[in-house]
């Protein structure tokens, strides 16, 4: 019998590796993009046990809208990384300093 | 231990796998198809939750569409991997420990009661109706509103992709269709008129 826990503590596994994922590459944006990704399932995967285990569909729309804007954060983040390769020749994180925030 | 539980622990050591993967793969093309591996594990698990619609959605429009345009980002883009992997050994233990103290704090809020939870019977499934419809009932109606919103910020994401990343460059030739189009006759021939010349060694040569 798969119970509520099992599923809740595969969402909590994956977003600790997508933590230690954000501080162990630090200096690289494609990583960084993909652990906030990994994030996202994370979260979605708890939406949709609870959906399940208390029989509301609010938490199967909820990941719908989520799939949605992370599809719409993807495409410019890529686009914003794609940008500053063309100007900046790098993705390093520590290099992209212009702001000096 | 029956074959659900079974098939959850499968899919579930593949998916953790891949994320391990993800986040320490020295390779980005590697980072991404280990990736992909993970969301599929995940569209897998989502199946055992009975939520069908969802788990496709996750394949084709995450596999299918994002993880593919990672791919060809990845791939136009020249990475020097040694710079990228700069301070990873030096992160290291304060990742691994900030990773295994939240882990350990979400386990224990999680409990044991939880653990006690048997799925009840499929909430879609009860009123002999798919989970698609179960799901579009409540998009159409109640999360109309939000549902019109989400394709609004789709329309802005492409939008905002194309901005970003177009250029004009100045000294590259192109077409111009509508000066092309916007010829006539008279701008390309110039016709004179000029008296006829009669030339007598004209046989000859």
């Amino acid at each position: 019998m798969i119970t509520l826990a099992h599923y809740i503590v595969l969402g909590a596994v994956l977003f600790c590796i997508a933590v230690a994922g954000i501080f162990i590459n630090r200096k690289n944006v494609i990583v960084l993009l993909m652990a906030i990704e990994l994030m996202l399932l994370a979260v979605n995967i708890n939406f949709i046990a609870f959906s399940r285990f208390l029989g509301d569909v609010s938490g199967q729309v909820f990941v719908f809208f989520i799939l949605t804007v992370a599809a719409a954060e993807a495409a410019i983040g890529l686009a914003i990384l794609t940008l500053l390769f063309r100007n900046r020749r790098t993705i390093n994180v520590a290099e992209f300093d212009d702001l000096r925030g | 231990m029956n074959i659900q539980l079974l098939a959850f622990y499968f899919f579930a050591f593949f998916a953790v796998l891949g994320a391990l993967l993800v986040i320490s793969l020295r390779n980005p093309v590697h980072a991404v198809l280990s990736l992909v591996m993970t969301f599929f594990s995940v569209a897998c698990i989502w199946m055992l939750l009975d939520a069908e619609f969802l788990a496709l959605a996750l394949i084709v429009v995450y596999v299918g569409a994002v993880m593919v345009l990672f791919l060809f980002v990845v791939m136009m883009l020249d990475i020097k991997v040694a710079a990228a992997r700069e301070g990873f050994i030096r992160y290291l233990p304060v990742g691994i420990g900030v990773a295994l103290i939240m882990l350990a704090e979400m386990i224990a809020l999680i409990g044991v009661r939880a653990m006690q939870v048997a799925p009840p019977p499929n909430p879609a499934t009860m009123h002999g109706e798919s989970n698609v419809a179960w799901i579009g009932q409540a998009l159409y109606t109640h999360y109309l509103l939000p549902f019109e919103v989400a394709a609004v910020i789709l329309t802005v994401g492409i939008v905002a992709a194309v901005a970003l990343t177009l250029r004009q460059r100045t000294g590259v030739r192109h077409q111009s269709a509508a000066q092309q189009v916007a010829v006539v006759a008279r701008d390309r021939v110039r016709l004179v008129s000029m008296p006829a010349e009669r030339s007598d060694d004209g046989a000859k040569s």
